[in-house]
């Protein structure tokens, strides 16, 4: 019987199955942050449990952590507090944590990858939605609350239903200007925001098999954006020249044992999708977010809609309620609308690459005077390789601000928030309403999109620029 | 858990689809370690902002059954987003279609979602904005949904029913197969990843 990438991991983790109970699943790692543990942890100690697995359980201090003076103790006694609990527990129990000011510390979903624990084949689970990332790698990893933590930790087991698949394929090439983020946002838009629910999403095509590792990243992460329960992408030689001398990447014969296994792990010809959705990448172009969820997007050369236009009663009020409150006018074009504030980081867009494609649009240039722009490298690593690139110093000669690392901006848990009012082009994942600070407006763009629009002050398409230094020139 | 059987109740109309989970509670009410006392961050950027919003309007005070627009509990998978309904006074979300997370976490905490179509879902709005005090009853046992003279069923997968209405913890209940899990855990492959130790640098 023909399998999906996301059927062979699955049946590979069935340690019991019974008619008319969930499955149980064995889970290889758990990712494991401040925010959704301290309460599943409380309940092991009530319980008189221990963790089954720590060392299949790596902890690490992200969504609170302030970027700057990140040396010292939290200045927020609630943020502080939370993130002193994390370190009692992962001491109590024995847990590995990578906490501020760790060479290993940042956002979960970038370290994972970072290390090297992040592998094909696995089961990976955390308390957080963005787990889908890891699926890049041909992982089936999702995000659990806060009652299935305390499971896993007891247990290193989840009780699990079978997902119904969805091949999302992207054939052809990407346009110049056209990025891993664009293409899910255009997914996203295609599906909507639940969309795919019930569903885990495999991406496949010729224009998903030519992006990096970071590429892959972004677009599954946002996998759950569309409502997925876990986005994949069968692993290829990519994955493995990304995964390669990793700290915990397989060593010597055991990484041709694992590479032996991996290559098992594709779509099997003949395999049945319950849904598929084609996309022509020759078609794609540089998105934009106008509304309060992320399905809310269109091609940066379109114009804010009018609900009128829209047929269903719920999607009509939908859009209604999101142009009140993001202050926008139907008919507007979205290349007017001016931002105060650009945010380069998160989970998504947080990695080295998307640190190289917006410091290149900037270098040698200045931000436009009246838009802050705040870049927010995903992790501790990914701040040492772009200083050691230098790119650093190229952010800062054009004006933004370069700070430590962390989930930052993209929701607001740390002092990093926009002001009641304030506008922002992000390249995080999610413009609900008072996401990145009450009364917040988010605009959600890729990492070049974000360069181009701090450039101008306005959301800006990079080819937008070349055309106006042609102009300004001359030409 | 608390386990649920049958309960019966006000409703609040809440005409809105796709609501997220930060709106539900945003991200700066997650800081709390505790399990409960979260209801200060139900809503509360429209209960404080929208004088207007169905949780304002004193007619709807009390209600613990909401009735949701599509796509109820979208984004994060923070539990606090049920945890925050359930100490706000909600037992029932009713809606045409959940989430996956927000669903799978509402069963571990004992709130019930209930998915009905949405012509069924329209048809309780105008019922409860004609009559905000129309009781309504979600019976778990039966699987219906029932107001005035208005009975409809709704669907629940069987052991996900039983789990609710025993109020049944899902740890303990897999500690009855560790033996599975040990048997699993001798095949594992000696290369798959651990954290620990930590390799040297």
């Amino acid at each position: 019987m023909p399998k999906t990438l996301a059927e062979k991991v699955y049946d590979a983790h069935v340690v019991r199955s019974a008619d008319g109970e969930p499955d149980l699943l064995y889970i290889d790692l758990h990712l494991v942050h401040e925010v959704t543990s301290p309460q599943a942890f409380d309940g092991l100690r009530a319980a008189g449990r221990t963790v089954r697995r720590p060392e299949l359980t790596m902890a690490t201090e992200d969504h609170n952590v302030p970027t700057l003076d990140v040396l010292r103790p939290i200045a927020d006694p609630v943020s502080r507090a939370q993130v002193e609990a994390l370190r009692r527990n992962a001491a109590e129990f024995g847990i590995r944590l990578a906490p501020m000011g760790d060479r290993d510390q940042g956002i979960v979903h970038v370290i994972g990858p970072q290390l090297g624990l992040t592998q094909p084949g696995l089961t990976i689970v955390c308390g957080d939605s963005h787990t889908s990332t890891h699926g890049a790698f041909g992982a089936l990893a999702f995000g659990i609350g806060t009652s299935e933590v305390e499971h896993v930790l007891a247990t290193q087991t989840l009780p699990q239903s079978r997902p119904r698949h969805m091949a999302v394929t992207v054939e052809g090439e990407l346009p110049e200007g056209v990025s891993a983020k664009d293409v899910i946002l255009a997914v996203i838009a295609r599906i909507g925001t639940n969309g795919a629910a019930g569903h885990v999403i495999e991406y496949r095509g010729s224009a998903i098999r030519a992006l990096s590792m970071e590429a892959r990243m972004t677009i599954c992460n946002m996998s759950i954006e569309a409502g997925a329960r876990a986005g994949v992408i069968a692993p290829d030689e990519t994955t493995l020249a990304y995964l390669r001398g990793r700290p915990h990447a397989p060593q010597g014969a055991d990484w041709d044992a694992a590479v032996e296994y991996w290559a098992t792990l594709h779509t099997d010809e003949g395999a049945v999708f319950d849904t598929e959705v084609v996309i022509d990448a020759a078609e794609l172009a540089p998105f934009v977010t106008w509304g309060t969820n992320p399905g809310q997007g269109l091609p940066i050369t379109g114009r804010v809609p009018d609900p009128a236009d829209l047929a269903d009663d719920n999607e009509r009020r939908a859009a209604e309620q999101a142009l009140a409150y993001m202050g926008l006018t139907p008919g507007t074009p979205l290349r007017e609308i001016e931002v105060d504030t650009v945010f380069l980081g998160s989970c998504t867009n947080g990695r080295i690459e998307d640190l190289r494609v917006a410091a290149e649009l900037l270098r040698g240039k200045r931000i436009d005077p009246d838009t802050r722009m705040l870049v927010v490298p995903g992790s501790i690593g990914v701040k040492a390789q772009a200083e050691a690139e230098g790119l650093d110093r190229v952010f800062t000669e054009a004006g933004a601000e370069w700070r430590g690392a962390g989930c930052s901006m993209c929701l607001g848990m740390n002092p990093d928030q926009l002001q009641p009012g304030e506008r922002s082009a992000s390249t995080s994942n999610r413009n609900f309403q008072g996401r990145q600070g009450k009364g917040g407006r988010t605009h959600l763009v890729s990492p070049s999109v974000a360069a181009a629009t701090a450039l101008t002050g306005r959301l800006t398409a990079p080819a937008d620029l070349q055309s106006a230094d042609l102009t300004s020139a001359g030409v | 858990m608390q386990p649920f059987t049958t309960h019966t109740g006000t409703a609040a109309p809440l005409r809105r689809s796709a609501v997220d989970t930060d709106q539900i509670i945003p991200a700066e009410y997650l800081k709390r370690i505790t399990r409960t006392g979260f209801e200060d961050g139900l809503f509360v950027a429209w209960r404080t902002n929208e004088p207007d919003f169905v949780l304002n309007q004193p007619r709807y005070a009390d209600a613990s059954i909401l009735v949701a627009g599509p796509d109820f509990g979208t984004g994060s998978s923070r539990e606090h987003a049920c945890w925050a309904l359930l100490d706000g006074g909600f037992r029932v979300v009713i809606s045409s279609r959940f989430a996956d997370i927000f669903r799978n976490n509402s069963t571990k905490s004992g709130l019930l979602t209930v998915v009905l179509p949405q012509a069924d879902v329209e048809a309780l709005w105008q019922a409860l904005e004609a009559e905000p005090v129309t009781p309504v009853t979600v019976d778990l046992q039966a699987r219906t949904v029932s107001h005035g003279d208005t009975t409809v069923p709704f669907e629940v997968d069987e052991y996900t029913r039983w789990r609710l209405l025993e109020g049944l913890d899902d740890v303990g209940l897999t500690e009855r197969h560790l033996d599975d899990v040990e048997a699993y855990e001798s095949r594992r492959p000696a290369w798959l990843p651990r954290a620990l130790p930590v390799p040297s640098a």
